[in-house]
């Protein structure tokens, strides 16, 4: 694997002088990876992982994830029904699913009121959407492989040991 | 108190020196608040992997708080033979050839409480873990220094090991990879060894703690030559490759009579480990090996970033082949490994082990030790620079 890619994927947050020092490339080449990624539409974008538990306007956003089962067509099967819902800019992340339901579809907005209008309005009125199930988030414990707010103490070790 | 308190200290006990270490520890917790980087550490950084502790917590809901066999749980031993015989290839019965100990350390104190008279020499090579040369003494053997130096990577040579060699040497310690130089012996060096310690004929004990953390190639355990597992007494333990130094839990595996005579020692004195610990290492042993194969990939990316900075800085270093340790020479910087890493501490906040606190084969070197993150290890290593580049004071 691209070694810039892994680091990036490790998640540990390093920026690029940091990541040339540990892969043992000079800068510019790992700006030349990176770019490279975006080239091959690897990478698609920065999205920093925030724990906004604290943060007021966070806390204001809400959250949702809905099951949607829709009809398949002949010819696109599931492909342009979900492209179609995916495009919204409430939408999160979208994803064909196995198992009882088709899409699992990830939604914010600004209130409970909002989520719950593009659901009852937009979503469920889309041609070809036979049933939503909307279950909202109430608090979030892991994100993207990182833990929130766990008290866990990271600085117990002792500075010098044999 | 009185200073006359002292005349019920035990002789060999009061004859024993204080921990290079220790004296360097004081130091930094003078330090304590002010931004230090610690390359001074002998563990992991990484926490015990969550199913390994959760599996300690499930066995505390269930009410696992009793006393097990003095040999350890049938069900870790079993696991640990298969372990041994999967990764170092040596077969041993879990019945009577496998014993759980607290930690390595306790195993190796058996192993020489078991085997060693008062007065027998015991061979250890140098630099070494700080408690290799204290335990011999508590055990009243003798101990015999065998050195190991930068020009061989500090791998122990069947040479070294010939001209240290005296009568009445009966025990070779061995610890490969080696803290705290990350020193190692390939299958041909081990060889050579082992043909030694038959000629001489000598029981190995080999602690092997650090080989999970192997690097180039792989790992030779002495206990899979010819003619040695019935010589060897095999340690080995959890803390380095599992990331589980608290749980203090480790094992040594040998012949049936010798791990009896081992096992004799630990009943009177320990009596069994931890079951909690024993329940963890179980789970650590069954689905924990991804983790360590993460964990030596970080390790592998780290030693290789610290070894390019170090010699780039100008503190000539090998590559260890492994361990989580870098022993650089600080000989081109006109200190010695004490004024260095005193100097180092105080004028750039980061700490190092002088070498010599791991015998006088580590004099003109320090340990630095790799198991921490990226951005520390980078910063750690320009203020290194910044130290080495300033006149001296």
């Amino acid at each position: 694997m691209n070694p810039v890619l892994k680091l990036l994927l490790e998640g540990g947050n390093l920026t690029t002088a940091q990541i040339a020092q540990v892969a043992n490339l000079s800068v510019s080449e790992v700006e030349q990876h990176l770019e490279q990624l975006k080239k091959d539409k690897v990478l698609l974008g920065w999205r920093p992982v925030l724990d906004l538990s604290n943060e007021a306007a966070a806390a204001a956003t809400v959250r949702a994830v809905i099951e949607v089962k829709i009809t398949p067509e002949r010819g696109g099967g599931f492909n342009r029904l979900a492209e179609r819902l995916a495009r919204f800019d409430e939408v999160e992340s979208c994803y064909l699913m196995s198992g009882g339901y088709d899409l699992l579809v990830f939604v914010k907005g600004a209130s409970l009121q909002k989520v719950a209008g593009f659901v009852s309005e937009k979503l469920s009125t889309i041609e070809g959407v036979i049933s939503t199930s909307t279950h909202f988030m109430l608090r979030c414990y892991k994100d993207q492989g990182f833990l929130l707010d766990t008290g866990e103490a990271s600085t117990t070790r002792l500075t010098i040991t044999p | 108190m009185s200073t006359d308190s002292k005349r019920w200290v035990a002789g060999h006990v009061a004859a024993l020196p204080k921990s290079g270490i220790r004296d360097f520890f004081e130091l930094v917790a003078k330090m304590k608040g002010q931004d230090v980087i610690s390359l001074g550490v002998g563990e992991p950084d990484f926490v015990t992997p969550w199913n390994i502790r959760e599996a300690a917590i499930f066995a505390l809901e269930r009410g696992k708080t009793y006393y097990t066999s003095n040999l350890g749980l049938i069900e870790l031993r079993r696991a640990i033979s298969t372990y041994v015989t999967e990764h170092f290839g040596v077969d041993y019965r879990p019945d009577d050839q496998v014993i759980v100990t607290v930690g390595v350390s306790e195993a190796l104190d058996l192993a020489l409480r078991a085997f060693c008279n008062p007065g027998d020499k015991v061979m250890f090579h140098q630099p070494c873990y700080v408690s290799y040369h204290p335990s011999i003494a508590l055990v009243h053997g003798q101990a015999v220094g065998v050195p190991t130096y930068a020009r061989d990577n500090f791998a122990l040579t069947a040479e070294a090991l010939r001209s240290a060699w005296q009568p009445g040497c009966k025990i070779l310690m061995l610890n490969l990879p080696c803290n705290p130089t990350g020193g190692t012996c390939d299958r041909v060096q081990l060889e050579a060894i082992a043909v030694f310690c038959r000629e001489k004929d000598l029981l190995v004990l080999s602690d092997e703690i650090y080989s999970e953390l192997t690097f180039e190639g792989t790992h030779t355990s002495i206990a899979s030559l010819p003619g040695m597992a019935e010589r060897t007494i095999f340690l080995h333990g959890f803390s380095k490759a599992f990331a589980m130094t608290g749980w203090r839990l480790g094992y040594a595996c040998g012949p049936a009579v010798l791990i009896d005579a081992m096992m004799k020692v630990h009943q009177y004195t320990m009596l069994c480990a931890s079951i909690i610990a024993q329940e963890a290492a179980l789970e650590a042993l069954t689905r924990g090996w991804d983790h360590v194969l993460k964990m030596r990939e970080q390790y592998h990316r780290r030693r290789d970033l610290v070894v390019r900075r170090f010699n780039e800085i100008g503190l000539k270093c090998h590559s260890p082949r492994g361990s989580f340790y870098a022993f650089p020479s600080v000989a081109g910087t006109g200190r010695n490994e004490k004024e260095f890493s005193a100097g180092l501490l105080t004028e750039q906040k980061v700490a190092v082990v002088p070498g010599s606190a791991f015998g006088d084969n580590g004099i003109g070197h320090v340990r630095a030790c790799f198991a921490t993150s990226y951005e520390q290890l980078i910063v750690a290593c320009d203020r290194i620079e910044r130290f080495v580049q300033q006149p001296k004071a």
